[in-house]
């Protein structure tokens, strides 16, 4: 048997998949965070993305998603499809609610007006923290749903 | 997660261990609100036992502080991590709040 080359890191070429159901409850956030971070983890991504971007992005887009996208009807389920390797992190979180246009929800949370604002900074924290933020229709087939697409370089 | 509550003096010490989050935001909230109606006014929330913190929890921290202020009171913040403290800065809430690197720095500032 050849010896690995010793330059090749181990987790070259590793892809990890993962899909994940969950009820219309903010209870599972955080379970489905600690789903996703460990396999950044396990793929050396930069520690600053594992205790910040991840966490807190993905908090934000499954938030939206149960709590606007669904209103927490416990007859609606998010789905997240969850892809990791070497060159970064990418999370579908679609629910199934009425379709909405991400652009106009946002505004700056920095401007002094808004400072005091108690909500209107989760697209902006998501937009700040991941590399990508995209919002697609789902393909549902009931012309309902959203799905919206994070994308995290590792290092 | 979870949040404890204690006096050090004149000032309630709330610490924060695990997440503030959509899910648990109303707690501390509530908690918060509880001690200022019983006439507290000066409240510290410490968050050396915190993971990460996302924009309600975030939301939850500027509405208390806004409240405590309307009493005549004071909120202010202890031992953010660098991560918590780039959150902080990212949305400019480190304008907004006094933050200090320690517990002990906190309680001596009121």
């Amino acid at each position: 048997m050849l010896p690995m080359a010793a330059s090749s890191p181990p987790d070259a070429g590793l892809r990890v998949s993962l899909e994940v159901e969950i009820p219309s409850d903010v209870a599972y956030i955080e379970r489905v965070v600690d789903l996703v971070r460990h396999p950044c983890a396990e793929l050396a991504f930069d520690p600053r993305k594992l205790a910040l971007n991840v966490p807190v992005a993905l908090s934000e887009a499954l938030s939206n998603a149960i709590l606007r996208g669904n209103h927490e009807d416990p007859a609606k389920r998010v789905r997240i499809r969850v892809a990791v390797d070497t060159s970064g992190l990418v999370v579908d979180v679609e629910d199934e609610g009425v379709r909405f246009d991400m652009d106009a929800n946002m505004r700056d949370a920095t401007a002094p007006e808004n400072l005091e604002r108690e909500d209107g900074r989760g697209i902006f924290l998501m937009r700040r923290l991941m590399d990508r933020v995209e919002r697609f229709d789902a393909d549902s087939g009931t012309g309902q749903g959203n799905v919206v697409r994070l994308t995290l370089r590792r290092g | 997660m979870s949040f404890s509550i204690k006096k050090e003096g004149e000032i309630v010490v709330v610490d924060v261990e695990g997440q503030l989050i959509v899910g648990n935001r109303q707690e501390l909230k509530q908690k918060v609100l509880d001690e200022l109606e019983r006439g507290e006014k000066k409240f510290l929330i410490d968050f050396a036992q915190t993971g990460y913190i996302d924009s309600s929890g975030l939301g939850v921290l500027v509405s208390l502080s806004k409240k405590i202020r309307e009493q005549g009171g004071e909120l202010r913040l202890a031992n953010l991590n660098d991560d918590l403290k780039t959150l902080f800065e990212l949305t400019k809430l480190d304008t907004l709040f006094q933050i200090s690197d320690t517990r002990d720095r906190a309680l001596s500032s009121f």
